[in-house]
């Protein structure tokens, strides 16, 4: 009994339980709620089941090694996922106008997913090997290794997956200590330019103006935020029903399966990234709270992590993750709810799709990696 | 030095205070969101909730009418016939037991019905509409339409249901719809047309049906509508109508088509009959067939598992997917060659002992017949083999390669129906490529011997070759086969044809042509298929063939039947009349045997059909049932 108990502890080791337990809460309000957003029928319900147990299997995997050997997987694995961006480039697989997939031959794979964790993982690394010598032109030399795969992955085009990207890896360079003098200029420059947008909105989204560097539809999706009643049966569809459903929801919720414009299917991609239109609308003010409430945690946790890591490259990494999550949650919920513009970012534990979450779990395996090997460098 | 930007980074308390930094700014973002949050749903929640229960827009897609299938003569071959379907949304219906039993009162329900419908309340949403009963006849659609009142949440849809009315006739031509795949889904979204197919769950599968899908399905129009909380309509607010599919008008006669059909009294085979004078496949016969209506709703998997599991592979679109050395059949083209390469003069005389010697090989005429001294006339309308093998030495396989090419044997003819095989015209370069062992690599001259006489490593489509004769019959020219004449507004009745590519002028001399064609006349007057063709009051022009090898690919071994599987295939190709040809064809009759016996008196059918149209034939029953020999 005596080896048993110990095998169980030995496997168990690497395993966070504070941030454990906050996970499969949110993972068990993600299936209820993805079991009504799809009408109470097995469709997509029983896959979003086995993404969940594959996701565990990841993360139990990646918490077992020891963050040494993260590090030293860094730079390796970032050239690899930028090779693969490349590879999409050219022989990438195109659906619904973008090309985000890649064939493998055996396996069809996401390159720009694996970036999320890639980008900070080498800025993390970078940082760690610089320490004590960092000069203006490390800060360049990041950027260049953040702007790189942020352009492929914008290219594709795919605007939210490239805003994570760049958020993680602004985070790593926020945590490494880059000069506030040099920080805050940049807010400045960035709240002036989301004023100067909302002053000129109107010419900005007339049809003929070119915007450049962002595609039409993405225009469209900013254009609609600023004003979604200008296109209500078209762009602003998305935001229009969303904001309907979560208003709808009052205080304590319509009741579980029981939203109208979930069930009946007004809510767009109500499986995917409007899922918490679903939840909001169903659970109400109450329970999007304690939602809030419970990924808050998640990130207090992480933060905690972070604080306590050994090394730089954990420190860095791991505050870079937490905020991360973070970024995933404020630009999914911010944009349900008509704060932010529609861009594709899943909500962690809720959207449908095995490909996000698995990379969910890669990023809490080396949250409780960076948590549980303290003790081993001592 | 330089004092470094930031040295400090591994200062525990800088990065404490960063932390702390970003940790005050997920409270002010968490609660710039519970701030809206509270907005949307305290502040505004009652305007909101009204929004949701009160009326709402709803976009509803409307079909277009997929485009009937018509022969030339306007027959018709696919259409849609209107079905009727009762469906059930639960959260329209209070007491659902009580309805389903006074239900059927009104319309016959079954017990399994009912538990089918049972069953897939379990799984969908309350306001889904489940399928209680397909298929209503008009009448019991008109009852439960004068009763409806009485069943509030029980809706009568009628939709569209593909139908074709010639069963097994032309099946491998018009093909099939069915349900649209994960494989078809994906796609449409990649040619950017999953919009137009909103609304709808079946395409084209085979045949015409899935070449011309674009054309027969139309462009789906929408609806969008005013429903209220319970999803129940209120009214239209914006329509823009669908704009139906158009009609195919095929190439096919189906007087001809079921003539040619019938004719092979229920043995496996195909026969391709083409107009020389543009292209039109008059009759496209693959026998045996399936029906085609079996895969409408998807085919269940009883008769999936008969058609598919069949040794005479019933889905196998013969003329088209079949490739089969094609034997005598190939003489008057081989004849041709020697004749424009001048290789060997028509007057030329033969000897044929029964055999022709290469080296210590020694190949015989089939049935071991000598003709003696012969020329190219003669050796034509007796078949001799000797006469074909001694032209190996002269005409070099690749010679023979690129003046066969010409009349497209071995190559696609761009059929306008899918599946089409390339089959195999051999040469020193395509033997290359085919084998993989260093040995097997280079070509012999004993290899040319068969390949003169079409056997050897020859294999061709069928319409191949009713290509290539057609080529014969209108003195030189290659037309690109095509099976849908032209695309027409079932509307306004504007039918516009079709393009196909441009004929091509063979550079043939007419002197030699009609060398060939004269002796191709004499083979049906008192040659090989002199019977076939007793007493028939035109001139016809023919050749008849037996083809060694069964090269159906995919048959299954079978001891008991393996006699029968390895027996010579039938072969007839001719046109006629022989002087101003209207029709050429090509037939083959798999393990018939000799050509003379079974190929060349379906075409003598199929000709007479043809040509002495107003001749009363025996009176046309329905087409043989799948496999059954009369």
């Amino acid at each position: 009994m005596n080896g048993l108990t110990r095998l169980v502890k030995h496997l168990f080791r690497s395993i966070d339980w504070p941030l454990m337990v906050l996970l499969i809460i949110l993972s068990a309000m993600g299936l209820i709620v993805m079991h009504s957003a799809v009408g109470g029928t097995s469709w997509r319900y029983a896959d979003q089941e086995k993404h969940f147990l594959l996701a565990l299997f990841v993360m139990w995997v990646v918490a077992m090694a020891p963050p040494q050997i993260i590090s030293k997987c860094a730079v390796p694995f970032y050239l690899f996922v930028l090779v693969l961006l490349i590879g999409v480039e050219f022989f990438g697989e195109t659906s619904k106008g973008a090309t985000r997939w890649l064939h493998l031959g055996f396996v069809r794979i996401q390159p720009s997913e694996m970036m999320k964790i890639g980008a900070p993982m080498m800025l993390a690394w970078y940082f760690q090997v610089r320490d004590r010598n960092i000069f203006l032109i490390d800060y360049v030399v990041a950027a260049i290794v953040l702007l790189v795969p942020f352009a492929l992955i914008l290219k594709q085009p795919d605007l939210g997956t490239a805003l994570l990207v760049m958020g993680a890896g602004l985070f790593v360079i926020f945590f490494a200590g880059l000069s506030f003098k040099l920080i805050i200029p940049v807010l400045v420059l960035g709240v002036a330019g989301l004023l100067a947008i909302l002053v000129f909105e109107d010419y900005l989204c007339l049809p003929d103006t070119n915007w450049v560097v962002l595609h039409d539809y993405q225009k469209g999706r900013i254009c609609t935020l600023l004003d979604p009643t200008k296109d209500p049966l078209g762009k602003g569809f998305h935001t229009i029903q969303s904001m309907i459903a979560v208003g709808a929801g009052g205080l304590s919720g319509r009741g579980y399966m029981s939203g109208t414009q979930a069930q009946l299917d007004f809510i767009p991609e109500r499986t995917t990234d409007f899922i918490f239109a679903v939840f909001a609308e169903e659970f109400g003010l109450y329970g999007a709270v304690t939602l809030l409430a419970l990924y808050a945690l998640v990130i207090w946790r992480g933060l905690i992590i972070a604080l306590s890591a050994e090394s730089l490259f954990g420190r860095l990494l791991a505050g870079a993750l937490t905020m991360e999550i973070f970024v995933y949650v404020f630009v999914n919920i911010g944009m349900v709810l008509g704060l932010l513009p529609v861009v594709g970012v899943p909500l962690p534990f809720f959207s449908y799709g095995g490909t996000a979450l698995v990379t969910l779990s890669v990023a809490f395996g080396i949250l409780m990696s960076i948590s549980k090997h303290r003790k081993v460098q001592q | 030095m330089r004092k470094p930007l930031s040295s400090v980074t591994a200062n525990r308390s800088t990065f404490r205070i960063r932390i702390w930094v970003a940790g005050l700014f997920v409270i002010v973002c968490f609660s710039l969101i519970v701030a809206r949050l509270w907005v949307l749903q305290v502040d505004r929640h009652d305007g909101l909730v009204q929004r949701a229960d009160s009326n709402r827009t709803a976009f509803v897609p409307i079909p277009p009418r997929r485009g009937d299938v018509l022969d030339r003569h306007g027959e018709v071959l696919a259409r849609n016939q209107l079905n009727y379907t009762l469906e059930i949304m639960p959260a329209q219906v209070k007491l659902l037991d009580k309805t389903l039993s006074e239900l059927s009162e009104v319309v016959n329900l079954s017990e399994y019905e009912i538990r089918r419908f049972k069953r897939k309340l379990q799984d969908s949403s309350r306001f889904a509409h489940v399928v209680l009963r397909n298929n209503l006849n008009d009448v019991e659609a008109a009852w439960f339409a004068s009763q409806a009142f009485r069943f509030p949440g029980v809706n009568l849809r009628g939709r569209w249901v593909r139908d074709y009315p010639q069963g097994e006739a032309a099946a491998h031509v018009v093909g099939y719809i069915g349900r649209i795949s994960e494989n078809d889904l994906d796609k449409l979204e990649n040619t950017g047309q999953t919009g137009n197919y909103r609304g709808t769950d079946v395409m084209g599968k085979k045949g015409v049906e899935k070449t011309y899908e674009q054309v027969l399905h139309g462009l789906t129009g929408s609806e969008s509508i005013e429903v209220t909380a319970k999803g129940r309509v209120v009214r239209s607010l914006n329509r823009n109508d669908p704009s139906a599919g158009k009609d195919l008008v095929l190439t096919i006669d189906m007087r001809l088509q079921r003539i040619a059909e019938q004719a092979f009294e229920g043995q496996r085979g195909a026969l391709v009959a083409i107009d020389p004078s543009n292209g039109e496949i008059l009759a496209f016969v693959s026998r045996p067939a399936f029906d085609p209506n079996l895969f409408v709703d998807g085919i269940d998997v009883e008769s999936w598992r008969q058609l598919n599991e069949s040794e005479d592979f019933p889905l196998v679109n013969r003329p088209l997917f079949g490739t089969y050395p094609i034997g005598s059949t190939y003489k008057p083209f081989v004849a041709l060659a020697a004749l424009e390469l001048k290789k060997r003069g028509a007057k030329d005389i033969i000897y044929d002992p029964g055999y022709f010697e290469l080296g210590p090989q020694r190949y015989r005429n089939s049935g071991s017949t000598a003709y003696g001294a012969i020329d190219m006339h003669r050796a034509l309308v007796v078949s001799s083999d000797t006469y074909f093998y001694s032209l190996a030495p002269l005409i070099p396989i690749d010679v023979l390669h690129d003046f066969m090419a010409q009349f497209g044997f071995g190559q696609i003819t761009d059929i306008d129906l899918d599946g089409e095989k390339a089959g195999v015209l051999p040469s020193t370069s395509w033997k290359r490529k085919a084998f993989k062992r260093r040995e097997d690599q280079s070509w012999y001259q004993g290899e040319t011997v068969s390949s003169l006489v079409g056997q050897g490593y020859n294999s061709f489509t069928l319409l191949q070759l009713a290509q290539a004769t057609s080529v014969l019959a209108n003195m030189g020219v290659l037309r690109q086969p095509h099976i849908v004449r032209a695309i027409k507004d079932a509307r306004t009745g504007e039918a516009v044809p079709i393009t196909i590519k441009p004929p091509q002028t063979l550079s043939l001399k007419p002197a030699n042509i009609k060398i060939v064609r004269d002796a191709m006349v004499e083979v049906t007057k008192f040659g090989t298929a002199r019977r076939a063709f007793e007493g028939v009051s035109y001139e016809v022009a023919g050749k008849t063939g037996t083809a060694q090898l069964f090269s159906l690919k995919g048959g299954k071994y079978n001891a008991e039947k393996v006699d029968e599987r390895l027996r010579d295939h039938s072969l007839f190709m001719g046109f006629a009349p022989a002087q101003n040809p209207t029709i050429a064809i090509a037939v083959l009759v798999e393990n018939a045997g000799w050509g003379g016996a079974v190929a060349a008196p379906i075409a003598r059918k199929v000709f007479d059909a043809w040509v002495l149209p107003n001749t009363p034939l025996q009176p046309v029953p329905n087409a043989p049932l799948l496999g059954v020999k009369p």
